[in-house]
């Protein structure tokens, strides 16, 4: 059970990829298979591990895309130029290879149902995420498990990414998500353009009188332009999480 | 307006104390990105999630969110793991039943 999965101490486990397709023009969704995986709260990442022929190993950390309630773990990769282990998740990782997976990790980033009904308190206020590009990803996770348990905590997404095409889990997102497009908008499009800033905050996410709690996710640069300007509305600062995702060559 | 250009090179490839959680794991037992840790410099506490982390050192970094202060180093080296917490006066980690999987408190987040 998930409660479990933050338990105890962490070991490398084999990952057998069952599947990967593009998701995206730069992000691909890849499928794990992980014997003896103890189940993850939404919000929660894995660190992966690749190691070469010769012993030289890479790590680098990718949120989990898919809720507890799936059997395989989903995460969405997105390809950076010249990015180590992104060009090689995406490019040569092929189904019935295997890589080293750790996890789940985090119980600060996270977000469930479970945990809403034990804290009546907490879990009365409304959760606002706010994602950048590819930290859309932890929230998929989120979304998926809140419509699957059926939760009433009132959940909205702010997502922000560079156009239509880029658009990550379309199939998972409804009415709670408004979407903006920061670099080619189509004709016709009838969401948010531009980069997310303090008047579009105020616009598509919950007011800071509703007291929400917030989880930001993205590129670190988007990350922390967006918290800053949270702040700025009347957020309290101890109400917004965040995920930083490292450098993005390409803004979200 | 906000512009999400403007970070110098280091600060834009900053992370979470979320990114140290994995190797810290292989030293507890239970999760600490949750944990308060009470800085040693300033005094402010603030969970381990909050925390800034630098990764490109050969050891990860945990800077505290208030005074920037080196809080934690954890790194490994032949085989073993290296785990420096002289910037931490204080470490409460909750424990799991307690933590009930979720987020510990309210009073404990990012820029506080
Ligand atoms: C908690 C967490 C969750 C994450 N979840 C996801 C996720 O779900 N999906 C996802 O796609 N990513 C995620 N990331 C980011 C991911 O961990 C990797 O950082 C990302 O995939 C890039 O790794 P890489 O090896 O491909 O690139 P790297 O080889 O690490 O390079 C990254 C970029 O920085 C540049 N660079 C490399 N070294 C330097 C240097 N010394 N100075 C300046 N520039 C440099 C490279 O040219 C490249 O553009 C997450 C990160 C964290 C911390
Ligand atoms: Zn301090």
């Amino acid at each position: 059970m998930a409660r479990a999965a933050v338990q105890r101490r962490l070991t490398w486990l084999p990952a057998r990829l069952v599947a990967t397709s593009a998701e995206s023009p730069r992000v691909h969704r890849l499928v794990f298979d992980v014997p003896g995986w103890s189940g993850h709260l939404p919000g929660q990442h894995v660190d992966v591990r690749l190691t070469a022929e010769d012993g030289y190993t890479a790590e680098r950390s990718y949120s989990l895309a898919s809720p507890p309630e799936v059997g395989e773990l989903h995460l969405l990769v997105e390809r950076l130029e010249d990015g180590e282990v992104s060009s090689y998740l995406t490019g040569e990782l092929s189904p019935g290879d295997l890589i080293e997976l750790r996890g789940p990790i985090g119980g600060y980033f996270v977000w469930s149902a479970a945990a809403d009904q034990d804290d009546r308190d907490t879990g009365r206020r409304p959760v606002q995420l706010v994602a950048g590009g590819a930290g859309v990803s932890p929230f998929t996770a989120m979304l998926d498990h809140h419509r699957r348990r059926e939760s009433p905590t009132p959940m909205q997404l702010l997502y922000s990414t560079r156009d239509e095409s880029e658009i990550l889990a379309r199939g998972l997102l409804g009415p709670e998500t408004t979407i903006t497009l920061t670099r080619d908008v189509p004709v016709g499009w009838a969401g948010e353009t531009g980069r997310v800033d303090a008047a579009m905050l105020l616009r598509c996410t919950v007011k800071p009188g509703d007291s929400p709690r917030i989880f930001v996710c993205g590129p670190t640069a988007f990350a922390e332009s967006t918290a800053t300007a949270l702040v700025d509305l009347g957020h309290e600062p101890t109400s917004i999480r965040i995920e930083r995702f490292g450098e993005s060559k390409e803004p979200s | 307006m906000t512009d999400p250009v403007t970070l110098d090179p280091i600060a834009a490839r900053r992370l979470d104390g979320n990114a140290a959680g994995g190797i810290l794991a292989e030293v507890f037992a239970v999760d600490v990105t949750a944990a308060r840790s009470r800085c040693a410099g300033c005094g402010a506490t603030s969970m381990l999630g909050a925390h800034h982390v630098y990764a490109d050192a050969p050891a990860m970094v945990l800077r505290c969110p208030s005074c920037t202060g080196m809080v934690l180093r954890v790194g490994m080296r032949e085989g073993r793991i290296l785990l420096d917490l002289s910037g931490s006066r204080l470490l409460e980690i909750p424990m799991p039943a307690s933590s009930g999987g979720g987020p510990a408190t309210e009073d404990d987040g990012e820029l506080g």
